[in-house]
């Protein structure tokens, strides 16, 4: 009798050294579904930025929810998107009704998520989206606040703030041109893929290019999956382009940068090009794509105190910058953050916490508009524009922008080749 | 602009016309529908990727295996799937569907949906008429003639394209004339799928390399050997060319439109086929044959 109750007194006590020594290894986990396209870079993006904040919130001990350390589960949920938006459905009800999470973070494609995000809704799960830049997305919280406020958008901008960087990229480019080549009024192509989010993108450049003081040269519409650009470059240098503003998220980014660093066209490429914000750009077009430039969410600059750490890390692990998607690691550490203050998981409670965000995140300052979205601008998260210079993709923009140059930001370069063509003239 | 739209449209239609020669070469001698020759030409470009990048070989030498290697692997798909059921058109067709699905699905597994890319087999480009083209492009453009003039010779001038034409007008009649049947057979699929690994070895550092990439030219291909008359190599030349013109026209009269180059193009074949079903060349070859 006495052995055992010695023995029960030592599991006892064992059992609390351990539980007081690792409080997260008891602990019921926080289940985070991450869910998006996993076949492609945008799904590995938005896993790797997950799996990077969960590590380093489990190493830290956790989530602290009313007084207990809570870890964090990450469930990788494939949408299959890109092909499928029936699967991004069925995907959305598997996290929820089988895999039982508590909260979503990730969605790529607007079309998609907008489905996805009614099944989150009817759910009221939180669901912050790390992916769609549809406006739709958050003015649906603005609309209908009761069934849309567990939607937060955490990475990308909203995409007529998307669109405003992109001018703005596209006004330093041409700054640039006019100055160090003496061209008196630029002539600009436009080249945009054929999707529906491109299309107001279109119609602002057809508007805002002659007010700029440039001529629009000509507008080509590619497939977004078109293989071969030729045809449409020489077109567009026979048009007389002096700079190509490109509105690319799909495959065709890679063989338009491709094709036009091999046929030099004296005109540099700048606007969005998605392709050209991942490392395996530089590979994929055999270094042809040097000099594009593309608005991004992430370049190896101080944006702020974590960017840099933030930038370091994800590459040492995943052997890779992060692209946007990754911006999973900044939506997993505001939800920390708002967990931790509202001391709860239940969804009505933790949103008024969220909608209060006012933090550092690797993007910048983080704070949310009143329907749900990224707020923009100076002071707050306002992207960055990349340039592919000799394998780098350097932060080129903001410079001197509002007052605003991130640490570790580089001037624009003019392609070599266009420089001589125009000198040549 | 008549020079720029001629260019373009000899090299777009001398990428059609690599995959398309090999697809009738097969068709006309087996009636093998062969729906994975284009996830063939998609295998090719994989492996030059895998030569190149993981295994640090030149890209000639890199290519040059992917031929090999893709050729092989046609082989021996044709051995374990379609032979068992080669008498069945309809099948050959849906387990053909099925082998390239199975291949993208591998390339999914092992590569990601990631799009890759090679470096060219020849870097730079020349000028001719004012318009630049890529050496790359004039690589394609000199493949895709080497590629009908090469068959052609082996078709009409050797001993086993005296076979494969046998093979092809009656099999049965060529079989108890002593001809080894499968053997031509397996001959002919050879030069088809070392067609489609061509295309994939010259076309890949053009574009971008993904486990999707078989299903566009796939779509192309088959509008252009209906266009051209089922089975009909000098019918699918043609027909490459007339939809890669169409496709530069298109572009270059329709900027806003450039994306519907291939829908324009492939409307143009629907026309044609309301005219004469059959097909260009389609009665005409028969004859030949």
């Amino acid at each position: 009798m006495k052995k055992s109750c010695f023995l029960r007194g030592v599991f006892l006590a064992l059992t609390f050294c351990v539980g007081a020594c690792f409080p997260v290894w008891g602990a019921e986990p926080i289940k985070i579904g991450v869910i998006g396209p996993m076949q492609f870079t945008q799904g590995e993006g938005q896993w790797n930025g997950a799996t990077l904040a969960a590590e380093e919130i489990n190493k830290a001990g956790g989530v602290l929810v009313n007084g207990a350390k809570r870890p964090i589960e990450l469930v990788k949920v494939d949408s299959n998107e890109f092909l499928s938006i029936p699967d991004a459905t069925n995907a959305m009800e598997l996290a929820i009704s089988r895999y039982k999470v508590d909260f979503l973070v990730g969605g790529f494609r607007s079309e998609a998520v907008m489905v996805m995000q009614d099944i989150a809704m009817d759910n009221k799960k939180i669901f912050m989206g790390c992916g769609a830049a549809h406006p739709q997305l958050c003015e649906r919280v603005a609309k209908n606040y009761d069934r849309y406020k567990y939607w937060f958008r955490v990475t990308p901008i909203n995409s007529k703030f998307l669109v405003k960087v992109d001018f703005l990229v596209l006004d330093m480019v041409a700054k640039a041109m006019a100055k160090q080549l003496e061209i008196p009024k630029l002539k600009v192509a436009v080249v945009a893929e054929k999707a529906a989010w491109a299309d107001p993108i279109v119609g602002i450049a057809q508007q805002s290019l002659p007010k700029m003081g440039m001529e629009i040269a000509g507008v080509w519409r590619p497939s977004p999956t078109a293989t071969d650009t030729t045809a449409e470059l020489s077109a567009i240098q026979r048009a007389g382009a002096n700079i190509i503003f490109t509105t690319f998220s799909s495959s065709v980014g890679i063989p338009f940068a491709k094709q036009a660093g091999e046929l030099k066209i004296p005109a540099p490429l700048v606007g969005i090009n998605v392709e050209a914000q991942k490392d395996g750009f530089w590979n994929a077009t055999g270094g042809k794509g040097n000099y594009t430039v593309t608005v991004g969410t992430y370049a190896r600059v101080k944006i702020d105190d974590k960017t840099i750490p933030f930038f370091d890390k994800y590459e040492k692990q995943f052997k890779e910058a992060p692209n946007y998607t990754a911006g999973t690691y900044d939506a997993i550490s505001i939800l920390k953050h708002a967990i931790e203050k509202a001391a709860t998981l239940d969804a009505d409670k933790l949103v008024p916490f969220l909608e209060k965000t006012d933090m550092e995140v690797a993007a910048g300052r983080f704070v949310f508009t009143k329907d749900h979205d990224v707020t923009w601008g100076p002071g707050f998260i306002t992207s960055v524009g990349t340039q592919w210079q000799d394998g780098k993709n350097m932060c080129v923009w903001p410079y001197n922008w509002e007052d605003l140059t991130y640490e570790g930001t580089v001037p624009y370069k003019l392609p070599d080749w266009v420089m001589e063509y125009y000198k040549k003239k | 602009m008549i020079q720029e739209i001629v260019i373009n449209g000899l090299i777009n239609g001398s990428i059609y016309a690599l995959l398309a020669i090999g697809f009738s070469l097969i068709f006309g001698v087996a009636r093998v529908v062969n729906i994975a020759h284009t996830a063939l030409y998609m295998a090719a470009s994989y492996f030059i990727y895998l030569g190149f990048d993981y295994l640090g070989m030149s890209s000639l030498l890199a290519a040059l295996i992917s031929i090999l290697l893709t050729v092989a692997l046609g082989l021996v798909c044709y051995q374990l799937f379609i032979k068992p059921i080669r008498e069945h058109e309809s099948a050959v067709l849906i387990a053909t569907i099925a082998l390239a699905m199975v291949i993208q699905e591998i390339f999914l597994l092992a590569f990601g949906g990631n799009y890759l890319g090679v470096p060219p087999l020849a870097t730079g480009y020349f000028m001719l008429a004012g318009v630049k083209i890529a050496n790359q492009h004039l690589l394609v453009l000199g493949a895709a003639f080497l590629a009908l003039i090469g068959t052609w010779f082996l078709l009409m001038k050797t001993r086993i394209g005296l076979g494969i034409r046998c093979t092809a007008q009656d099999r049965e009649v060529a079989n108890l004339m002593g001809i080894n049947v499968n053997r031509e057979i397996m001959a002919a699929l050879g030069i088809s799928v070392g067609m489609a690994a061509v295309a994939g070895a010259i076309v890949a550092p053009l574009s971008v390399i993904d486990p999707h990439m078989w299903l566009h030219p796939l779509t192309m291909m088959l509008a252009i050997v209906v266009l051209g008359g089922l089975g009909s190599i000098k019918g699918s030349f043609i027909s490459s060319y007339i939809l890669g013109f169409t496709e530069a026209v298109v572009v270059f009269a329709l900027p806003m439109g450039a994306f519907l180059k291939g829908p324009i193009a492939l409307s143009i074949m629907i026309l044609v086929l309301l005219i004469r079903p059959e097909g260009l060349f389609g009665v005409s070859f028969e004859e030949e044959r």
